[in-house]
């Protein structure tokens, strides 16, 4: 087990905002671990509490059986370098004013050409990327930097949180298939937290459905997906705008909107 | 870059006579010579005399010392003290940086004069005094905008990712935040270099800034107020001579801002 | 025909886009970032950013839009055309109230009166008229929005991407509160990067990319039948179930 959740809550006071309410599951090392929710599942603050990035204000979270929500920082080194985040905004995520090695070495902690030069490969960058800045890149190839940043330390667990949902159509499927493949090469765990269902089934083998601070279904992929048995699984399923169906109606003739 | 070359030139005009007046200036500027009162425009005096019979042009060009000196040393101590005021107060618990903020608001809140006047009352009033007194009161608006700006960067996903990747907070402050609020702080310094002239003139003219007979730009424009009618030359010499300075720095802020910024300075 | 569109350009980001929409037709404007679909509609409307400029011809029932006076333009927009945008949380007046803002484009225009409550409840608000925008969620706010486009009956409601900064589950009410709203007679030109939705509203789709209009069509022929190989690679891309 290498990430245990038991019971968290997290309350913002000033905001009277009750974010998560007593969230409970297993990763299991190796698995594909999918988180999906909308605006409001509380998710995001989900992914802050595995990364110890924040506090519980109830409830525990362990890493490879050691509890992590209640050490300090200076004591979460080991954590630093086991786990880390790529995160959705591929802007934001990355320093503007920082050239792509810096970023890329960042969480070593000092320069480091040579695995900078081996991760910008492993991402599919040109060399030359290394001194250049986030903006000359497009918002694909941002990712891409944004992963190569995750895997500098060597981590066992890879949290990926919405990091295809700012991006274009066509260059999902990209990002998604190197994320496969990375996980797959460097046999990390995965935990992939999004809000689009059907990328989430592409990618996961297990699946956690959030509402509003809890889960409401969590089970194996195929099974929470071809037969959910909440109600807002459900609802979400029926929602979501299936391609497939659209082109099926479609072409069985007559049915143009 | 434009604004970066119009900047520098203006100030570069300014530093020029600065130092110019360091080995050489047409006349005495300090010389009272009562035959020669309040002559315009000539070519032996450039920019005439003023009512003591001095030459203005001198004392423009030693009084763009004490503005040079002026606006480095209120924003110098206002910035190095400011900013990482504001900093820290961005990256603390919100109840400390709130509380620091209100103490700032205490100080921005004192008159900048006031504190001058009290200053020069106590160490003795003189262009340095005045100037550390107009340093302290600008601290608050450097600590301000240091602390807004830090807000807004600590908010963005790549701090999340340098915590993420385990940067401690002081490294997160020197490498992430300060580059990132940099702009901001640039901008900042050349408006309160504005302000800090302009409060010189103010402090000069009550007697707790530059002490008479040494040339100063605030000086001569609140001298020649009783002969603005008559005599407006002598207004607008040190007026125009102190909106180039002001103009230059302002530019000159914008186009470093622009430069240091990588986005921008790309297109170039 | 209600919206002509010939030769548009807008410098190298949008070249030469021609396109009709008829009266009550829905037409699907499909592109991703960077196709110029969005610049493409803030061209009809008269709102480009001051250092771009459009040629060509765009006309509404006949008349000449491009190049006309802000003056005419304003007439325009909120009454004959207008404009649903992406951000919901951006696109209202937070210092103002719900019912005051959803009821602007009458007294801007000077049209016939209405109740703040008759139009929120049209679209599913009832009882907020008196709320401020920041207390409204995203989709609620995206009715309001809809609400204030569709008041003065447009000919045409242009919409760029309406849904896609909304939860899955608000996007279908959305989508289908677009379509029970817009009146019969009016135009939809509607925005999108995603096909699903565009096969769910749309009747005829255009495709763009870096500019280009480079399939145009029905829905079915385009969807079904895709001609362009950028078409066909958006498909694919958008059809994940068949990456397994």
């Amino acid at each position: 087990m290498i990430l245990e959740a038991r019971d968290l809550e997290r309350r913002y006071a000033r905001r009277d905002v009750h974010a998560l309410r007593g969230v409970s599951f297993d990763v299991e090392a190796g698995q594909r671990f999918g988180i999906v929710g909308e605006s409001g599942s509380g998710k995001s603050t989900l992914v802050r509490l595995l990364a110890a990035l924040d506090r519980p204000t109830a409830g525990t979270v362990a890493f490879q059986g050691r509890r992590i929500d209640d050490l300090p920082e200076r004591k979460l080194g080991f954590l630093r370098s086991e786990l880390q985040i790529v995160f959705q905004d591929p802007m934001g995520s990355l320093d503007p004013r920082m050239r792509v090695r810096d970023i890329i070495a960042e969480p070593l902690g000092h320069r480091d050409p040579a695995r900078v030069a081996e991760l910008l490969v492993a991402v599919g960058l040109p060399a030359d990327a290394a001194g250049r800045y986030p903006h000359q890149f497009s918002g694909g190839q941002r990712q891409r930097i944004s992963i190569a940043r995750a895997l500098a330390p060597k981590p066992s667990v890879l949290i990926a949180d919405e990091p295809v949902s700012a991006l274009d159509v066509s260059v999902r499927g990209q990002i998604l298939d190197l994320l496969d493949d990375l996980v797959s090469q460097f046999s990390l765990t995965l935990v992939f937290v999004s809000h689009d269902l059907g990328v989430v089934r592409h990618v996961c083998d297990r699946v956690a459905v959030m509402r509003r601070g809890e889960i409401v279904e969590l089970g194996d992929v195929e099974q929470v997906y071809d037969a959910p048995e909440h109600e807002y699984t459900r609802e979400l399923l029926a929602a979501a705008p299936s391609l497939r169906a659209a082109l099926a109606r479609l072409s069985e003739g007559g049915g143009d909107a | 870059m434009r604004s970066l070359k119009i900047g520098g030139f203006l100030i570069g005009l300014v530093v020029l006579a600065a130092l110019l007046s360091f080995v050489w200036t047409p006349f005495d500027p300090v010389k009272v010579d009562a035959a020669h009162r309040l002559l315009g425009f000539s070519g032996s005096h450039w920019f005439g005399t003023d009512k003591f019979g001095r030459d203005v042009l001198s004392q423009l060009m030693v009084g763009a010392r004490t503005t040079l000196y002026v606006g480095v040393v209120a924003v110098g101590i206002a910035a190095v003290i400011g900013t990482p005021l504001g900093i820290l107060a961005g990256m603390s618990p919100r109840w400390l940086g709130e509380f620091v903020m209100r103490v700032n608001d205490l100080v921005l809140a004192f008159p900048a004069l006031l504190l001058a006047i009290m200053f020069g009352a106590v160490f003795g009033a003189d262009t340095l005094t005045a100037m550390v007194a107009i340093g302290i009161a600008t601290i608050p608006s450097f600590a301000r905008i240091a602390r807004s700006g830090t807000l807004q960067v600590m908010s963005t996903e790549f701090v999340l990712a340098a915590r993420a990747g385990g940067r401690s907070r002081p490294t997160i402050a020197a490498r992430h935040v300060l580059p990132n609020i940099a702009g901001l702080l640039i901008v900042q310094a050349s408006v309160s270099f504005a302000i800090a002239v302009l409060a010189e003139a103010a402090l000069s003219f009550l007697g707790f800034g530059t002490r008479p007979p040494t040339p100063s730009w605030g000086r001569m424009l609140q001298e020649s107020q009783e002969l603005l009618t008559v005599h407006p030359r002598l207004a607008l010499v040190p007026g125009i001579a102190i909106a180039v300075a002001v103009l230059g720095f302002n530019l000159l802020g914008d186009g470093l801002r622009d430069r240091l910024d990588p986005r921008l300075a790309a297109r170039v | 025909m209600t919206l002509s569109v010939e030769g548009l350009t807008v410098g190298s980001l949008v070249r030469d886009v021609s396109f009709e929409i008829g009266a009550g037709e829905r037409v699907g404007l499909i592109g991703e970032s960077g196709s110029g679909k969005s610049l493409t509609a803030l061209s009809i409307m008269g709102l480009l950013p001051d250092e771009l400029s459009a040629s060509g011809s765009v006309s509404l029932h006949g008349r000449e839009l491009l190049g006309a006076p802000e003056r005419e333009l304003a007439r325009l927009r909120g009454a004959e055309l207008s404009m649903v945008f992406q951000e919901p949380m951006t696109a209202l007046n937070p210092a103002m109230r719900v019912g005051r803002q959803v009821t602007e484009p009458i007294r801007v225009h000077g049209r016939p009166r209405r109740t703040a409550e008759e139009l929120l409840e049209a679209v599913g608000l009832p009882d907020t008229a008196r709320a401020y925008p920041h207390q409204l969620s995203g989709g609620q706010r995206q009715r309001v929005v809809l609400a204030m486009a569709v008041v003065n009956n447009p000919s045409l409601l242009i919409c760029d991407e309406p849904t896609t900064a909304l939860d899955v589950t608000v996007q279908a009410q959305i989508l289908s509160l677009i379509q029970t709203s817009l009146p019969a007679e009016s135009a939809l030109l509607f925005i999108t990067h995603d096909l699903a939705v565009v096969a769910s509203v749309c009747e005829r789709v255009l495709v763009m990319l870096d500019g280009e209009v480079v399939e145009a069509g029905s829905t079915r022929e385009v969807l079904t039948a895709p001609k362009h190989a950028y078409t066909r690679k958006l498909l694919e891309a958008s059809d994940l179930e068949a990456r397994r």
